[in-house]
């Protein structure tokens, strides 16, 4: 943000009419809000990728990017002015960043015939292309997530959880309920007693959570959790000296944000992930190059290497290798929506592909296809390092449980289908 | 010791606890009530306003950095340097008191003798602006609060160890107060100790109380509003440095911090709006009910997370026996 | 000049009571009618009618019956988010159709209501709760009040968010309206024509800005100010206190029902009831007829125009235009919003209704002040 709001605003006045011949991404974004902290790295990580492409290789195929920002605020009604305002924009791919805008918005685009990718959030079910065939949500979901904690939990007990004891403390929202249906199948399949423990919105006290959690004694702590309601969690269960190691978060629940204000007592605290951590990854040395010392950068450029940052870059990669998949199968440069979301289908990501992207091991390889939007779920887990304050992957990308998921997918899908008219997608 | 019990009273005094902190905030809302008859919906703002403040001050950050930046295209974020907690403290009172003279400079001078829901809706007006401009000034990210003395002597954390060892030793059950709580209390009581004393035995706080009494009467008297009023508004203003520095340790400075003020409401309503006790004795009582609630009733058999709407219900319940609160002043009606 | 009753004559009872006696100001208000329900429907796109119409139009019928609520039987309510929501699930289950259910059977199921019913039953579904929540307003008063409604608030959304036969047991607690249709045109899902929501809700907005009004000059609006002027005073010539304040939370939550379904089944076509009609949403109702004044139809509609589109047109102006920043330009809307806020209060406390009043009695007189 390096350009003054004047010259800015001469040249916006200039270049009125949008160039139609750009690659477009909106993002809908939030930086204001309860929710700010969070959606500030994410949505600076989406547009340096973009900007490092334009500076680096000059676009994608030879068409230049752009991304449009617009401010949601993490509200649904300004999603919708949002989305409608930018969709004559040409915009190739939607990412809400927000499950009530992207319940609203899967019927829209799939009217529209704009893809829309909600990477680790929103409607689980639209794993089923069958069904959802403009929703995307590779490479993993909530239930994925839940299965995957439970499958990490597996694997630290030698297989069993046979009478273990585990609690969910979740965001009384949709959001936070998603889990809850694929806990409770994966507590009768391996005999773990099951507890829910919701907290409302926004979760600035949850002292009568985590007494209830100290009378329980339950061996391990999953959390989905966001905003406000993860720091105090945190904060609370070093107070009640849970042991943090037992402790995991879902995805949203895992970034720098979460843990800093907890300080040293946050160490050791676990979440899931579905990509890398930390800036060592060469991809960075050519966003620093080429967008933070050029003064490109979409924030304040400190933001490198945490989390958040991470995802917004890597939902960014995602959709340009999706631009390269489109441009292959259709053979023009400058794809529309439609030919994106064929794009979308049709993409896959494989070690060699994210290592030639300076991205080695950045995430799980994947294969996505006309039934299948939801990729392999293969979900990961990380630690948080209070004295280095670093996040470090503890695991390797592992599959979750797909004899339990898969069913409720068809399930919730089905009745999406019923309730709506829709036929068979594939 | 009975197992039940125990956890029974850990609940109850840990629902004390909260009910001080729920008081922090209502007591800014009664200060301002109390001396202009304004419901002051910005009060939870002021909060998050003073916190992000004190952190900005004390991180050296340079207020609105990036418009600064968006506008001169310069790259300028932090000074460089760190500050002292008790000196932030103090400089952060000091642009609280600076808002406080503003307030009532450009808005509710203009406003004087206007109806009560008038003077509402202007607070409403501030509270968006207060809002955008902490955001201007110090950006919307998160930042973890910490107030120190000196280095590693900062606001505890965590469990009271000590509590849990003698009390499970004597009881056979270790209950758990969290120290941030302890020290929430001992400041609260310090405050309205402080705000007593002040309003009783010094002479603005005299002025105080005939205003709050009778504008007109003291008036005539010779006290100037206006003064009172800044006076009010700082104290408020003091008040929600406090709250905010207490609930920004745990949760970090953030917008949600604003919304503490909705955690206050039922508190007033059950204290009253007017009266200083009252926000204590409702603090407590709301804190204490929707714990125990939770509990007793919610958590086993409702499904959890009934702390929000039981406050207002149980405070809901005292009003229809007493209107205007439990220490509110009484209300006359005449024809 | 333009606007004067000089040589409008009336001469029936008729005439000299209706609701715009001068024939200018009758006029214009049908050019408005006119615009709104011939012109609007030919030029709106989507972007018109989802980002700006759509939301004006709801938050219209809203800010009316809180106006009834508030401005004429002076009782504060921040209950509105949670009526909204009763509307919108109300209107949910009846076009899905209610299920009944008696000691884990299902006992029967209602057939599925047209789309048209499914918004009228949510009115008259959230009329009763409203006066379940009103109940208190007999010994409770002034801001006590306002902050007992908000345990109606806190409840109801707790209740929706809790017990999943309202949202038909979906897995994650939202709500989507399917397709419905009105003589075979869409009203509620993606594929629905923009004129044809704009209509749809138009049609509610001016049949409840019609009820409104009628009502609130009539009987029971006489009554419901005298109530609100002084309560004790309107009791001793024979005001009815119970009936008045119940039957203006009755009605008030009525029209804030039908708003939240339209809310619901229209505009937003999923929602979230803690997202969709949380306290934000009270505030912002209770915002929306303070700045465009109490007691009066026409500030209902500049209340919700100035909140719905002030935003909007910042955002506009700050980030198409100008090429500026989202954060910031999010940010400075904030200032501005408020900043206007209080620059109207001080320049006149009553409202953009009565900035328009007095516009009006300037321009009687206009161009010759004397």
């Amino acid at each position: 943000m390096k350009y003054k709001l004047g010259t800015m605003a001469v040249a916006a006045m200039m270049a009125a009419s949008p160039v139609m011949a750009d690659l477009v991404f909106p993002s809908l974004s939030y930086r204001t809000g309860p929710y700010a902290a969070g959606g500030i790295p994410f949505a600076d990580g989406y547009a340096d990728y973009f900007t490092m492409l334009n500076a680096r290789d000059g676009g994608i195929g030879g068409v230049m990017t752009k991304v449009i920002e617009c401010e949601t605020g993490y509200n649904t009604e300004k999603g919708v002015e949002c989305y409608e305002s930018t969709k004559g924009e040409g915009s190739l791919v939607y990412q809400p960043l927000s499950t009530g805008i992207t319940y609203q918005l899967i019927p829209k685009t799939t009217a529209d015939n704009i893809p829309m990718h909600t990477m680790g959030y929103g409607r689980t079910s639209a794993a089923n292309g069958d069904v959802f065939s403009h929703t995307f949500n590779y490479p993993a979901n909530y239930w994925n997530g839940a299965s995957g904690a439970i499958n990490y939990l597996l694997g630290e007990n030698g297989g069993s959880l046979e009478g273990k004891k585990i609690a969910l403390v979740y965001h009384n929202s949709a959001y936070g309920k998603e889990p809850i249906r694929t806990l409770q199948e994966l507590s009768k399949k391996h005999g773990f007693e099951f507890k829910e423990v919701p907290v409302d919105h926004p979760g600035q006290e949850q002292k009568s959570q985590w007494l209830q959690i100290r009378r329980d004694k339950p061996d391990y702590v999953i959390m989905y959790g966001w905003g406000v309601m993860n720091q105090v969690a945190i904060q609370e269960a070093a107070n009640i000296r849970f042991p943090m190691e037992n402790f995991i978060g879902v995805w949203w629940s895992g970034s720098e944000n979460d843990v800093l204000a907890a300080g040293d007592a946050a160490n050791g605290y676990k979440a899931l992930t579905f990509h890398g951590v930390g800036s060592d990854f060469p991809v960075f040395d050519d966003i620093k190059t080429h967008v933070t010392d050029a003064g490109n950068a979409a924030g304040a450029g400190d933001q490198i290497g945490t989390v958040l940052y991470n995802r917004g870059m890597y939902a960014a990669m995602l959709a340009a290798e999706a631009v390269k998949t489109a441009q292959e199968i259709h053979g023009v440069a400058d794809i529309n929506a439609a030919q994106m979301r064929d794009g979308m289908e049709a993409l896959e990501i494989t070690e060699e592909k994210m290592a030639a992207l300076g991205l080695p091991n950045f995430g799980p390889s994947f294969k996505v296809s006309c039934q299948n939007h939801g990729g392999d779920g293969l979900v990961g887990v990380t630690q948080w390092d209070a004295s280095s304050k670093t996040w470090s992957l503890i695991s390797d990308f592992a599959p979750s449980d797909m004899d339990v998921i898969g069913p409720l997918i068809e399930e919730d899908s089905a009745a999406y289908a019923a309730e709506n008219n829709i036929e068979s997608n594939c | 010791m009975n197992e039940q019990l125990a956890y029974t009273i850990e609940v109850f005094a840990n629902g004390l606890m909260a009910g001080v902190l729920y008081a922090l905030v209502a007591l800014g809302f009664v200060l301002i009530y109390k001396a202009s008859g304004i419901f002051n919906y910005a009060q939870g703002v002021m909060a998050l306003f003073a916190a992000m403040t004190l952190v900005g001050i004390q991180n050296g950050q340079v207020p609105f950095a990036h418009l600064i930046n968006a506008i001169f295209g310069t790259d300028v974020h932090k000074f460089g340097w760190h500050v002292h907690s008790f000196l932030a403290i103090a400089l952060t009172v000091l642009v609280m008191i600076a808002l406080a003279w503003m307030v009532q400079r450009f808005v509710f001078r203009h406003l004087v003798g206007q109806e009560p829901i008038i003077l509402f809706m202007a607070t409403i007006g501030l509270a968006y602006f207060l809002e955008g401009v902490a955001d201007l000034m110090w950006g919307s990210e998160l930042k973890a609060l910490n107030v120190c003395a000196s280095e590693g002597a900062c606001l505890p954390q965590g469990m009271n160890v000590w509590l849990e060892g003698t009390t499970y030793e004597a009881l056979g059950y270790g209950f758990f107060i969290d120290n941030l709580d302890i020290v929430a209390s001992i400041v609260a009581v310090i405050l309205v100790a402080g705000l007593v004393i002040f309003a009783q035995y010094t002479k603005q706080g005299r002025a105080m109380r005939a205003v709050a009494d009778d504008h007109q009467a003291a008036l005539s008297v010779g006290v100037s509003l206006n003064f009172i009023w800044v006076l009010v508004w700082s104290l408020a203003g003091f008040v929600a440095l406090v709250a905010g520095i207490m609930w920004g340790a745990k949760s970090g400075v953030q917008f949600s911090l604003s919304l503490i003020a909705l955690k206050a409401l039922p508190v007033l309503m059950l204290g009253g709006f007017t009266s200083i006790p009252g926000a204590i004795v409702g603090g407590l009582i709301i804190g204490v009910g929707e714990k125990l609630f939770e509990f007793l009733i919610g958590a086993p058999f409702l499904g959890g997370a009934t702390e929000n709407w039981f406050a207002y219900m149980l405070a809901l319940l005292f009003l229809v026996f007493r209107p205007q609160g439990l220490f509110g002043e009484k209300i006359i009606e005449r024809v | 000049m333009f606007y004067r009753e000089a040589g409008d004559f009336r001469t029936t009872y008729a005439e000299d009571q209706q609701t715009f006696p001068i024939k200018f100001d009758r006029y214009r208000y049908y050019l408005v009618l006119f615009i709104a329900i011939v012109v609007v429907p030919f030029v709106v796109n989507d972007y018109w009618v989802n980002s700006l119409l759509l939301p004006f139009l709801i938050y219209a019928i809203a800010a009316i019956g809180l106006n009834i609520l508030v401005g004429y039987c002076g009782q504060v309510s921040l209950g509105t988010g949670g009526f909204m929501a009763v509307g919108a699930y109300t209107c949910y289950k009846f076009m899905t159709g209610v299920d009944i259910w008696w000691g884990g059977e299902l006992l029967f199921r209602l057939p599925e209501f047209n789309i048209f019913f499914s918004v009228i039953m949510g009115g008259v579904m959230t009329a009763l709760v409203g006066v379940l929540f009103g109940l208190p307003s007999l010994r409770i008063k002034g801001f006590y009040l306002a902050v007992a409604t908000l345990a109606a608030q806190f409840f109801l959304v707790w209740l929706f968010n809790r017990v999943s036969w309202f949202y038909n047991y979906s897995a994650s607690g939202q709500i989507s309206a399917p397709e419905r249709d009105i003589f075979g045109v869409l009203l509620t899902g993606p594929s629905v024509q923009p004129w044809a929501a704009y209509l749809f809700c138009l049609f509610f907005t001016i049949t409840c800005a019609v009820i409104a009004r009628n009502m609130t000059r009539g009987a029971s609006g006489r009554k419901w100010m005298a109530i609100r002027d002084m309560d004790i005073a309107a009791e001793i010539i024979g005001v009815n206190p119970l009936k008045a304040k119940l039957t203006a939370f009755m009605v008030s939550s009525f029209f804030i029902g039908i708003s939240g379904a339209l809310f619901f089944s229209v505009y937003l076509g999923a929602v979230e009831v803690g997202e969709a009609f949380g306290i934000t949403k009270s505030f912002l109702v209770l915002f929306m007829i303070i700045i465009g004044g109490l007691g009066s139809i026409f500030g209902s509609f500049a209340g919700a125009a100035f909140l719905v589109l002030l935003p909007v047109a910042l955002k506009v102006v700050g980030v198409d235009w100008f090429g500026w920043p989202t954060d910031i330009v999010a940010h400075l809307q904030l200032v501005i919003v408020g900043g206007l806020i209080i620059v109207f209060l001080i320049a006149e406390p009553h409202g953009i209704a009565q900035l328009w009043r007095v516009a009006k009695e300037k321009l009687r007189l206009w161009p010759f002040p004397h």
